[in-house]
């Protein structure tokens, strides 16, 4: 049976199966109980945004609150999955991957290889990510390439809470380390979501809306972005744009992005990073170099402008592919393949 | 014979000696084949601090773990890596403990509880605070050992795992093996403490300082840490003054040690010889039994670099496996 739920409530019902599931998910992270040891509640606030309120009644000790110390608790949470354990780390927002980033890319991702496919490493490190919420240059970025650069990562960004659920129920059974990125601007967002468990699997991105003319890729809170401006574009200018939810970014599901653009002809990329060295870029290279022939017109990229996120909300919302941005790049693939 | 004045039987000191020569003939005799230029990349070698590797993992069996670091082969051999896998490793051979694909700095095996030589120093602490959780959570009475240098000792992770272990109260040991040198700099210049016994006391845990070169002093501060761990006690740190024989990695001219610093050290305070004085002393073992025990190790480390030496190198297919378990 499906209902409406929120982005925020699907994270927490992912967690709440899979731990009542498995016994080896273990929680670690900055106040995911909130509370601990102090004279109030003792979980007061359930991650410092309410995902993982209710948890700790629920699973008691597998919660566990952690100083504030990154490094120290995404590398025990490393070593202990390391060690037969499935941990999930929160990391609160991406932006700390800063202070604690040896453990994920030199300790996590590279045991598999380093010691001749001996290891596993099954943790999820999840963490938010995102503009728009006026937190300002070092709570809004979208860091998702840095983790996609890397071999040995999987980097999972969900657009809304069915897509969260199951991407979350997969990323814990998953036996290789994963970044989950949840774009905090969409955790207020409902959707239909079934109630039971179900895993959505990694490398199989999603056609969220089917057109002909233009394929607009793209993964996070900027997929709703696209379906607005696919709408818009369809009403106004009678562009069937279809749009593609990448889900995961490693793996990615080039046959789903390379089908497409060999009907259409025109791509759109739209990504919420910076963009240099961006998925933007990556999808446009991939398919210049795998779909030349077909090609109509150059790629467009449409992301966030490279600069650090502004605080000011007039600056902000500059700053965040808007829907405008999408249309404006969609007509420009398709001018040019007029002029053509 | 006289009575035994050690807390370990006859047996148990020529495993300790075989484990410690081991160590010791295995890191000589890869200086001369590194100046041969026959081992790719970087080697840091632990002759010299044979005492404090041995002395600690006496305590310790495969459900334990520990977490070592770039100066890794002494951690290993004492751990219970087979000695000739982790020579075909080094030589970057298909045979080697992680198919020729870590090396040197990242010699593992998961089945002794060895969770890897490091190369970025300090690493290793958050990650036996993880082992140790697993145990906890596993109710296996399992303890996690992570060793880290002077150096690495000033590193943040080691300080945050220090009180992550505090407060979580997991069964963790923090070794310090202090050898006076992070690579070429004084212990004296990086290092604002005398004693890294005063960080354990600012995390609010045990810590004691022995003499590294000596095994019994390790090996009987190490047990009663380890005891009180795996009791549930909580972490403690243990500094183990120990002395480097060679460079910080091979082909380091060590400019920076005083002029017949390391003679002084080979003559003075080799903890193989004190060993064997005090043993023999003791009347508990006989310089023939050690001759016999050099022979055998000798030996066991020709065969290593022999075979080594004759195996395969990967197949270039091995580029691209194990990345992940599935993609």
């Amino acid at each position: 049976m499906t209902r409406k739920i929120s982005f925020k409530t699907a994270i927490n019902e992912a967690l709440d199966l899979e731990m009542t599931r498995d016994p080896n998910v273990i929680l670690l992270g900055e106040d995911i109980v909130g509370g601990s040891g102090a004279p109030g509640e003792a979980d007061a606030w359930g991650g410092v945004l309410g995902v993982t309120k209710g948890l700790y009644a629920k699973h008691g000790g597998r919660l566990l609150d952690t100083p504030l110390s990154e490094s120290a608790y995404v590398g025990a949470a490393i070593g202990a999955a390391a060690c037969g354990m499935r941990p999930v780390a929160e990391l609160m927002f991406i932006d700390f991957m800063g202070v604690c980033f040896d453990q994920i890319f030199n300790q996590a991702a590279k045991f598999r290889y380093m010691f001749g496919g001996k290891a596993k490493t099954p943790v999820v490190i999840r963490a938010m990510v995102g503009a728009g919420f006026r937190a300002a240059a070092q709570h809004s970025q979208m860091l998702t390439p840095l983790f996609t650069h890397i071999p040995g990562l999987k980097v999972v960004c969900p657009s809304n809470a069915y897509e969260a659920k199951g991407l979350l129920i997969q990323a814990i059974r998953d036996d290789d380390p994963v970044i989950f990125c949840e774009h905090k601007n969409l955790y207020g967002l409902e959707c239909e979501v079934p109630e039971e468990s179900y895993a959505i699997p990694f490398g199989e991105a999603n056609i969220a809306r089917e057109g002909k003319d233009v394929t607009i890729v793209s993964y996070g809170l900027t997929v709703n972005r696209a379906l607005e401006a696919a709408e818009r574009l369809a009403r106004k200018d009678r562009v069937e744009a279809e749009v593609i939810d990448l889900r995961t970014l490693s793996p990615i599901d080039w046959d789903t992005v390379l089908e497409s653009v060999e009907s259409t002809g025109r791509l759109v990329v739209v990504d919420e990073a910076n963009p240099r060295c961006s998925l933007a870029s990556d999808v446009a290279a991939y398919v210049a170099q795998h779909a030349f022939g077909a090609l109509k017109a150059a790629p467009q990229m449409v992301t966030a402008p490279h600069t650090p996120t502004p605080f000011s909300p007039s600056l902000e919302d500059l700053y965040v592919p808007s829907t405008d941005a999408i249309v404006a790049a969609v007509g420009k693939t398709i001018a040019r393949a007029k002029a053509a | 014979m006289s009575s035994n004045p050690f807390p370990l039987s006859r047996d148990e000191l020529l495993r300790a000696y075989r484990t410690m020569r081991t160590i010791r003939d295995f890191e000589e005799r890869l200086h001369f084949e590194f100046a041969k230029g026959d081992i790719p990349g970087f080697v840091h070698l632990y002759a010299g601090e044979e005492a404090c590797a041995t002395g600690i993992m006496m305590h310790l069996t495969d459900i334990d773990r520990i977490a070592s670091t770039h100066r890794g082969h002494g951690h290993c051999i004492a751990k219970g890596v087979d000695v000739h896998e982790m020579m075909a490793e080094i030589y970057g051979k298909a045979t080697g403990s992680c198919r020729g694909k870590g090396g040197s700095m990242h010699i593992a095996d998961l089945s002794k509880g060895m969770m890897g030589a490091n190369g970025i120093l300090g690493a290793g602490a958050p990650l036996i605070c993880g082992a140790a959780l697993a145990s906890k959570f596993r109710g296996d009475h399992g303890v996690g050992v992570t060793f880290f240098g002077d150096g690495a000792a000033n590193q943040g992770t080691v300080l945050e795992s220090m009180n992550l272990a505090a407060v979580w109260n997991l069964p963790v040991l923090f070794v310090v093996e202090n050898n006076g040198y992070a690579e070429a700099t004084s212990v004296e210049y990086a290092t604002a403490v005398d004693s890294y016994v005063d960080r354990a006391s600012g995390f609010g845990m045990p810590g004691v300082t022995v003499d590294g070169t000596d095994f019994f002093a390790v090996y009987e501060a190490a047990g009663e840490i380890i005891r009180r761990a795996r009791e549930g006690g909580g972490p403690a740190l243990l500094e183990c003054s120990v002395t480097r024989f060679y460079g910080h990695f091979e082909g380091d001219a060590q400019t920076y040690k005083a002029k017949g610093e390391n003679e002084f050290n080979r003559a003075n305070r080799d903890c193989l010889k004190i060993f064997r004085a005090r043993v023999c002393d003791a009347e508990l073992a006989s310089e023939r039994d050690f001759a016999l025990i050099d022979v055998e190790v000798a030996a066991l480390i020709d065969a290593a670099v022999s075979s080594a030496k004759d195996a395969p190198l990967p197949h270039a297919r091995e580029l691209l496996t194990d990345v992940y378990v599935s993609y």
